[in-house]
């Protein structure tokens, strides 16, 4: 059985129940035993209509609950004064439990969690492997997100940018556990596209897939990060990458730049370069440029400076680095790269033993830490 | 969202407000705290932030390798190691700011005379899996 088609049902059958008025948390969960008892039966028993055979399942589980409750009486009155709705697409209700589970009174953990659950359909326990948290806390922290969310309307309007920022989030944490939350960020994000024609959302997509094209290469097989310099493009996965390359093509087009687009460019231009040295850092720092003026991140001028490094020389990367805090995260990372092509070893050594030491991950920590060794060695010979 | 571990000195910590030591409190006084314990790993259970709590012995013993063949050497335990851990909280939170917040909460735990303790917690941040997206990997 194809779990993914399963649960890519899962936002349109939720919508039908909310809109037929069942309350959107007794619904969610609803929904939920629905999917567990699909992954039990179909395989034996495939369902003709496997949306129409959710939705009965899920609705008849919802009226049980709603029936075993102690406080039925009042569920039930609502219920039977809620008008009966009218047929609605369910692309609408895909969009809508988009904004829900990414409504701004959420904390970002749990948007997420609860994206991931009510949109993606994955279970608490697989989302809490994947985060690495017991299984007891991320169902405190869904069922607490669905408390913070349970006086908004289904129908209220949304902004994609706080949805965008969570399937950001989602994709940006890489995969551990049984869960591919990259693939299922991919996933999510081109379910969105689906149901809203929005350049930003394209944007992400490709940015997304662009990134991904690349994940086979950016990881030795001992687990220690390639750098994109030194990563075999013949790994690169050009299917992705032309499919990426496509949507932001159809997105640049309609004129409407924003920082997943420019971010988006930005990556189309790395996976277009046969070799690293082919590289087209002159057109990188101007989409550096444009993303700096949407966003005003010093993230995005750190990795600016990377790039006029790369377009203007090392002094000219050193002069831009110049103007930034030097407690960002990364700057002596950058700072030391920037320092060894302009042939300082011993700064690039020190500042390399600087960065591995501030660094927040343990796969770029020992990354950073080899390029120090590798320094010191060739300073000793 | 990131983990954080909460981790509680026997020794090495600076100085805490209300230093008398446990064997000097009243059992009420001793099971107030060890309530307060219970009752916050419950509540960050409840916020969706709890990952782990644990307690160690504060007696442990020095172990390493002593070459093929042979059984590895123990020593101790040394009465005078500075640094002595003895238990620790993982959270998963939102923020810096937020662990800060809760180490607080942590740090009031009630002591002799009912009064806060104001121990110091040290508070560090786990290293995560990389992002997927490492733009400042030009290089």
């Amino acid at each position: 059985m194809n779990e993914a088609l399963l649960r890519s049902l899962t936002p349109s059958v939720l919508g039908i129940l909310v809109r037929r008025g069942a309350d959107f948390a007794a619904a969610e969960d609803a929904v939920q035993d629905a999917l567990v008892e699909a992954v039990r039966v179909w395989p034996a028993d495939p369902p003709r209509d496997p949306k129409g055979w959710l939705v009965t399942v899920a609705w008849r589980r919802f009226l049980d609950q709603a029936r075993a409750d102690a406080a039925r009486r009042r569920r039930e009155d609502r219920i039977d004064e809620e008008p009966e709705p009218g047929p609605t697409p369910a692309v609408d209700d895909t969009l809508q439990l988009y904004f829900l589970c990414a409504h701004p009174s959420l904390t970002p953990s749990s948007a997420v969690a609860l994206t991931l659950r009510a949109v993606g359909g994955l279970t608490t326990r697989q989302i809490a492997q994947a985060y690495l948290v017991p299984e007891a806390t991320m169902a405190q922290r869904i069922s607490r997100a669905k408390r913070t969310i349970s006086g908004v309307r289904f129908d209220q309007p949304g902004d994609v940018a706080t949805v965008l920022r969570v399937l950001y989030l989602v994709f940006n944490e890489g995969y551990s556990g049984d869960v591919d939350l990259a693939a299922e960020a991919i996933r999510l994000t081109r379910q969105l596209a689906a149901a809203i024609d929005h350049p930003e959302v394209a944007g992400l997509l490709a940015l997304m897939l662009l990134h991904h094209a690349r994940r086979a290469s950016r990881t030795a097989p001992d687990g220690s990060l390639v750098p994109l310099a030194e990563q075999d493009r013949g790994r690169w996965d050009t299917e992705s990458i032309a499919e990426g390359v496509e949507i932001l093509q159809a997105a640049l087009a309609r004129d409407r730049l924003g920082e997943f687009q420019a971010q988006a460019a930005i990556a189309a231009l790395h996976a277009d370069a046969p070799t690293a040295e082919e590289t087209d850092w002159v057109q990188i720092v101007e989409w550096y440029d444009e993303l700096a003026a949407l966003t005003d991140s010093p993230v995005v001028r750190l990795n600016r400076a990377v790039a006029v490094g790369e377009a203007d020389g090392p002094r000219a990367g050193l002069a831009a680095l110049a103007a930034l805090d030097a407690s960002l995260p990364r700057h002596a990372a950058v700072a030391a790269y920037l320092h060894e092509r302009d042939g300082d070893l011993a700064t690039a050594a020190r500042l390399y033993v600087e960065a591995a030491h501030k660094a927040a991950n343990l796969a770029e920590r020992d990354y950073l830490t080899r390029q120090a060794a590798r320094i010191n060695a060739r300073r000793c010979h | 969202m990131a983990k954080y571990l909460m981790l509680k000195h026997y020794r090495g910590a600076p100085a805490s407000v209300n230093c008398v030591p446990m064997d000097q409190w009243t059992p009420e006084e001793i099971s107030a705290h060890v309530q307060y314990m219970n009752d916050f790993a419950a509540r960050l259970e409840k916020t969706g932030e709890f990952v782990d709590g644990q307690a160690l012995a504060p007696e442990g013993t020095w172990v390493r390798y002593d070459g093929e063949g042979r059984p590895p050497v123990t020593d101790g335990p040394f009465a005078e190691t500075k640094d002595l851990i003895a238990g620790w909280m993982i959270i998963d939170v939102d923020s810096y700011e937020r662990a800060v917040e809760l180490a607080g909460e942590l740090s009031a735990a009630p002591g002799a005379g009912g009064k806060p303790i104001h121990e110091w917690l040290e508070v560090r941040p786990f290293l995560a899996a990389p992002p997927t997206i490492t733009e400042c990997f030009h290089q």
